[in-house]
């Protein structure tokens, strides 16, 4: 280590000085030179990217737009939806997604015998693939042969088969309805480990008081909740609005652009167009948009660490 | 009395609890079912309800006719990569964090943080350029590169936590016997956060192994993990549902599975530290 310095006084002064003053860097760099590399450099690759009119294949023509990528986007009728449907696609499906999730964390939180057995079962959705959801939901949606469709004739919900993934008005909603299957289990899961930090005494006092049941949800459930439910709402606002693997196997954005969403477009216009430069542009926008959840959410956090 | 409250309990708790379970495991039961179901019987008649007409034809077929098991073992060995990666370069990060308090700590934090949230078509665009560039398209390395962006932040949040929990006399007990830092990382901390290390490299494990996208982008004609193949099983002119339903049965296996046997432990560190689902 350090050869030259003779004194054992010396020796330990250095090396106090590394373990305390240097070592913490040192053990952080390889984490975060591999991050710089595959994560970092890609990102200013793409701010880059999306300055320049760039066709993948056809690299030679080339050329620095500026703004023009940008600019672009504001007369593109298509971004204009895909923006709308990304609202859409997030209003709906993380509230659905926490209220389905609250009711089965209240419900799991209750005393009965298959209470461990019922818990797992329950994750099963969010342990699968993401395209294996997607296709089987695809199966169940058939408008031919899926079971959907058997079960609501049958039923005489509805009196003809609907095209639940054909039908540009309804296909989005058929997709925001598998997204909330999807991820039920993880505000379920959240929730309940909130509830269970909720002193019992509160709800006996309450009782004893006359409280009734729904008086004690509203007053002592839910302000027991209520931090797991921002995190875990903010948490999923962004993973909803990034995941587009479900839209893109079940629909694949279509019929037309019903199904678009932003990133989905800017995936789509990069893989399928190789265009570069205009689908890089769309996905840096909706970072921008998307960067004030992720504000809100990395300052919750950064609290919690402070401690 | 007593019998009056079961039943209570009964109509307010198990037939509810048991309509969401039934809810959530549904679809993959119907998937199941139809993977059970030949081409044939499928067609005239549909999903094959009873055991008497189950086989394990389409499972066969799976096996004999595509490279299904060839592209289990890509996925394998990329699952396996990204968790070799993630756990190496983030056991020290999060041992730093935990341990020592320096300048910049909470700005190096906060970039981890940031990392998980970014949109992955932010950086699955770039990185297939950077990647045809270095000829890492199609590659295992390429795509266990691709799927350490999401495991190293997720598990040197999840490692932070779990070494966090760890006295730190420990570790000074340790130095004070003449260990250096390295050493009581070695010899004291590690074990104890075996359990946490074991659980995060599973989750990871299970991430890579469920990625869709980047394989999609970032795979091609050599390297082509489960979750591409299963969507290559859909045919040319019509969809196969039982083969398609066997595959994705298979490919779901592994990191269900997983997720079942440590779900416990698992939800314990997810519900704690800040990690994208």
């Amino acid at each position: 280590m350090s050869l030259s310095i003779s004194s054992p006084m010396a020796r330990r002064r250095i090396s106090i000085w590394r373990s305390e003053r240097l070592l913490p860097y040192l053990l952080l760099a390889p984490a975060v030179v591999v991050t710089v590399v595959i994560v970092f450099m890609p990102m200013v690759q793409a701010v880059f990217t999306s300055f320049y009119d760039l066709i993948l294949f056809r690299p030679n023509a080339s050329k620095f737009v500026g703004f023009g990528n940008y600019g672009k986007l504001f007369s593109d009728p298509v971004f204009w939806t895909a923006l709308w449907n990304t609202i859409i696609w997030i209003g709906l499906t993380v509230p659905l997604q926490m209220g389905l999730g609250l009711m089965t964390a209240v419900l799991l939180n209750r005393e009965f015998p298959w209470r461990g057995l019922a818990r797992a079962l329950i994750i099963i959705p969010w342990a699968l693939p993401s395209v294996v959801i997607a296709l089987m939901w695809r199966w169940i949606y058939d408008p031919n042969t899926g079971v959907l469709n058997d079960i609501l004739i049958y039923l005489s919900i509805v009196q003809s088969a609907v095209p639940w993934l054909a039908d540009p008005k309804v296909a989005i909603y058929a997709i925001i309805a598998t997204l909330t299957w999807q991820g039920f289990p993880f505000f379920a899961v959240m929730i309940l480990a909130g509830l269970q930090g909720i002193p019992k005494s509160q709800y006996e006092a309450a009782s004893i008081d006359g409280a009734s049941t729904w008086r004690q949800f509203v007053h002592i459930t839910l302000p027991g909740i209520a931090p797991v439910l921002a995190t875990a709402g903010l948490l999923r606002v962004i993973w909803v609005a990034n995941s587009m693997d479900v839209i893109f196997v079940m629909t694949g954005g279509g019929p037309g652009y019903a199904t678009h969403t932003l990133p989905l477009y800017a995936f789509i216009k990069a893989r399928q167009n190789l265009d570069f430069g205009y689908g890089t542009s769309i996905a840096v926008t909706f970072t921008i948009f998307l960067g004030a959840f992720v504000a809100l959410y990395l300052a919750r956090t950064m609290r919690e660490v402070e401690r | 009395m007593n019998k009056q409250t079961t039943v209570r309990r009964i109509i307010t708790t198990d037939l509810p609890v048991l309509v969401i379970v039934l809810f959530a495991m549904a679809p993959f039961a119907w998937m199941i079912l139809t993977s059970l179901t030949p081409t044939a019987t499928l067609n005239a008649t549909g999903v094959a309800l009873s055991p008497i007409g189950w086989s394990l034809d389409n499972y066969f077929r799976l096996i004999e006719q595509t490279s299904f098991l060839k592209n289990m073992l890509d996925s394998l060995i990329i699952a396996c990569g990204t968790v070799v990666v993630g756990l190496i370069v983030s056991v020290t990060a999060a041992y730093a964090f935990s341990r020592f308090r320096f300048r910049g700590r909470k700005l190096l934090m906060l970039q981890f943080l940031l990392i998980n949230m970014f949109p992955i078509v932010l950086l699955i665009l770039p990185l297939f350029v950077l990647m045809r560039r270095s000829s890492l398209l199609d590659t295992h390395f390429g795509l266990i590169l691709a799927n350490a962006t999401v495991a190293i932040p997720f598990a040197v949040w999840m490692l932070t936590s779990y070494i966090g929990a760890i006295p730190k006399s420990l570790d000074e007990a340790a130095m004070t016997d003449g260990c250096s830092r390295l050493t009581a990382l070695r010899k004291v901390v590690l074990p104890l956060t075996m359990p946490g290390i074991i659980s995060t490299g599973i989750y990871i494990f299970i991430t890579a192994w469920n990625e869709y996208l980047y394989a999609l982008t970032l795979g091609g004609r050599n390297v082509r993990p489960v979750t591409v193949a299963i969507q290559t099983l859909i045919g040319e002119y019509q969809i196969e549902w039982g083969l398609l339903a066997a595959g994705a049965v298979v490919g779901a296996m592994p990191a269900t599975i997983l997720f079942l046997l440590v779900q416990r432990r698992l939800i314990g560190g997810l519900t704690q530290g800040a990690v994208k689902g």
